[in-house]
């Protein structure tokens, strides 16, 4: 989207794409996760069928779902702090939006280069753990309080570890430019092959298991969901959510999902690019253009493939006690991803 | 007293000198209000965690629970007023609902009691179908919690299966007493009906399904690190305490105390036809209680099968009148429910009904340890020692 059509296209056209691409590429994602993911494979799992009414095979479900939080009446509670009330979910959902513009889709398919994209996509994603405090603070229930200040609390233990992990691929990589970072992977060569590239996932195993488990508790999903934890807590931050507003966050929720899926696989698992040797390519200006559209495809079966991973234990494992919870961040986590960063370093110098 | 003999409201009129101890105290309040304050949680009545309607007061400090006290009685249904309004056979219908996940298992000790006063005794078949019965009630009913607990701790997949494997369980007894949850199939003198046709190598089946489902359990969940470092060492009974509290079932076995009513009283039942293990577990905390319960479900699946093995024949049914009328006298039967011991105290004056019931409830006694067992710990642990206590609503509230 950049110099193919900036002769063509106006600057009001091209920052409409860019809006229409966002808000795709966050809530097909979402949605697709959320059929079949959350409805069918979770179902399937727990020998159910799902979904089977709406659609075949219950595909259209998610459609009747929000039609139903649509026609919800819109509850506020009485002493809830209403302007803080409402703008919670819009904040978390928001930094979702920010996090996806960095998300390389092609050769020429992003929404803006950032040199820095790394350090802005670590740096915005904690952007939610504001609405989430947010939330748990206005809404003057016990439960959403607990629940908020646990999110606070794990969000924040958990980003130190997820920066440690990618510090790993930034200094292999040598950039913090998610672009490069995937020509990086795709035309490099490792232990002298260069069929598969360079993906980091084997090169930065580590990286990439601290960096997926930080995600799993960033995202609050189980083992890690004690913000939501609906044993304890009913439902956490969103107990007095209901209609629209839950639905902006059980987007959201599936949403980050999906685009932290996404910047690990253009971290790990090389993003857009198939392994350049494949088509006799060799550095970023011998790629084919009919890559900023086979591109986004990648990007997407392999974001399909991490949430897997992440929905795969979500459905399978109880949940810890938050003291546990911070016990495994700062004793185990962030000593093996230091212990990464060092070897990483030495490798880089060495060799 | 300071107050008053304070300097400055010595010089003030009486009426002055009250607003100035008021202030005073609304200065001190103040004071006390900016320390950090705990916060009063109430758990339920409606909430996810306690499968009914129980109510825990808990007063947190941060996380962690300073004091804490069920508070119960919202489902209170009047069952030992109301059996004094019903005939003896009418009786079952009602206990029936009692605990609702095993509910055959509530009618036998009430009809032993019944007999004991009669000086009836039912004959061998139905006394063995009596316990085969019996049996299945504790193995729908655990089994459940076994599912049940994966969920409160936050793994959503067990209880699925859980449901699944239950249901063969629950199509057993319907089709052997014509009610899934609510049979009310036991009779003064004996059963309703003999077993149906099939009925015994079809049991053979779902029993070995149900062994299955206890290895799956135990590998899926048991297994799993993060449930033990939840459950282990969390909400820890020691021997003593929990004789003390009067638990009663699997909670007392976890605690190492080899106490199991089975086999340790004579009742008309084939207990004693059987060869069977009581498990105990040392440890008395969560984990031990699960692991007990567990082992039981195993052991219950043996009982039936060896049952099902030397089941004798004969009639189901001894001779009693058609209208019955118990003689006067009181007596007391308990049995080894699903949920611990469970007993009837009933009184009769000679008339069609009962003159008076008094119904001993195992969740009732064990959910008492809970003010003792929730100081200290943290909230998601109430959860977790709310859950391996295992209570049915029902059972406490009757």
């Amino acid at each position: 989207m950049n110099t193919l059509f900036a002769a063509v296209i106006p600057y009001w056209g091209q920052s409409l794409l860019r809006v229409l691409g966002g808000l795709v590429a966050v809530l097909l994602p979402a949605g697709t996760i959320v059929y079949l993911f959350l409805f069918k494979m979770m179902s399937f799992m727990q020998s159910r069928l799902g979904p089977m009414e709406a659609g075949p095979y219950g595909s259209l479900q998610l459609v009747a779902e929000v039609g139903k939080w649509l026609q919800k009446e819109d509850i506020q509670p009485t002493n809830a702090d209403k302007p803080v009330f409402k703008m919670a979910p819009i904040i978390v959902l928001m930094s979702t939006f920010l996090l996806v513009v960095v998300v390389p889709f092609g050769p020429d398919a992003w929404f803006t280069d950032l040199e820095t994209g790394i350090f802005y996509a670590l740096a915005v994603s904690s952007i939610s753990v504001l609405g989430i405090l947010m939330a748990g603070w206005s809404s003057a229930n016990k439960y959403s309080l607990l629940g908020g200040l646990r999110a606070a609390g794990q969000l924040i233990a958990y980003e130190l570890p997820m920066v440690l992990a990618v510090m790993g691929v930034v200094i292999q990589a040598g950039t913090m430019n998610l672009q490069q970072i995937v020509v990086a992977q795709n035309a490099g060569s490792m232990f002298g092959i260069d069929t598969f590239g360079n993906p980091y996932v084997i090169t930065q195993f580590v990286g990439f298991i601290v960096f997926m488990i930080a995600i799993q508790a960033e995202l609050t999903q189980a083992p890690f969901d004690m913000p939501i934890a609906e044993s304890e807590l009913v439902s956490g931050y969103m107990t007095e959510y209901s209609g629209f507003r839950f639905l902006i966050f059980f987007i959201g929720e599936f949403a980050t999902a999906g685009v932290f899926a996404m910047i690990a696989s253009t971290l790990f698992l090389g993003g857009w690019g198939v392994p350049f040797s494949w088509f006799g390519w060799t550095s970023m200006d011998s790629v084919a253009n009919w890559m900023n559209v086979v591109g986004p495809l990648v990007v997407f079966t392999k974001m399909m493939v991490l949430t897997f991973l992440i929905m795969w234990v979500r459905f399978t494992y109880p949940r810890f006690r938050e003291d546990q919870l911070q016990r495994f961040a700062w004793k185990v986590l962030i000593p093996v991803s230091l212990a990464n960063i060092m070897l990483t370093a030495v490798l880089k110098v060495v060799f | 007293m300071t107050i008053l003999n304070d300097p400055v409201s010595a010089k003030l009129g009486n009426r002055q000198q009250l607003s100035y101890i008021a202030s005073q105290a609304a200065d001190a309040r103040l004071n006390v209000e900016l320390e950090t304050e705990g916060m009063t949680l109430n758990i339920g009545p409606q909430h996810p965690a306690t499968h009914g309607t129980l109510r825990i007061i808990a007063r947190l400090d941060g996380e962690q629970v300073v004091w804490a006290e069920p508070s119960c009685g919202y489902m209170h249904r009047g069952y030992e007023k109301l059996t004094e309004v019903r005939t003896f056979p009418q009786v079952t219908s009602l206990i029936n609902r009692i605990d609702w996940l095993g509910s055959f298992a509530n009618e036998v000790p009430f009809i032993l009691a019944a007999e004991k006063l009669m000086n009836v005794e039912a004959p061998p078949r139905a006394q063995w179908i009596r316990t085969i019965l019996f049996e299945l009630s504790r193995i729908a009913n655990v089994s459940l919690f076994l599912g049940d607990l994966g969920v409160q701790l936050g793994a959503i997949t067990p209880v699925f299966l859980a449901f699944r494997d239950r249901e063969y369980v629950l199509n057993l007894i319907e089709s052997a007493t014509g009610g899934r949850f609510h049979p009310n199939f036991d009779r003064i003198g004996g059963l309703k009906d003999d077993l149906p046709a099939g009925w015994i190598d079809e049991t053979k089946v779902v029993m070995k399904k149900l062994r299955n489902f206890c290895d799956e359990i135990e590998t899926l969940l048991f297994g799993n690190e993060i449930f033990q470092s939840r459950t282990r060492g969390i909400g820890v009974i020691p021997r003593d305490v929990a004789l003390q509290y009067g638990l009663s079932g699997a909670n007392l076995r976890a605690s190492g105390v080899d106490w199991d009513l089975r086999r340790d009283q004579t009742i008309p039942l084939a207990y004693d036809k059987v060869d069977f293990k009581v498990w105990t577990h040392p440890d008395g905390d969560s984990f031990a209680r699960c692991w007990v319960r567990l082992q039981e479900t195993r052991e219950a699946t043996k009982i039936v099968d060896q049952l099902l093995d030397g089941i004798p024949s004969g009639p189901v049914m001894a001779k009693v009148p058609k209208i019955i009328k118990v003689p006067e006298g009181e007596a007391w039967v308990s049995t080894e429910n699903p949920l611990g011991e469970m007993g009837y105290y009933v009184v009769s004056r000679g008339d069609l009904g009962p003159f008076r019931v008094k119904i001993r409830s195992a969740s009732f006694n064990n959910i008492s340890i809970t003010p003792w067992l929730l100081r200290g710990v943290y909230v998601p642990d109430i959860i977790t020692i709310l859950a391996s206590l295992y209570f049915i609503l029902g059972d406490i509230d009757r």
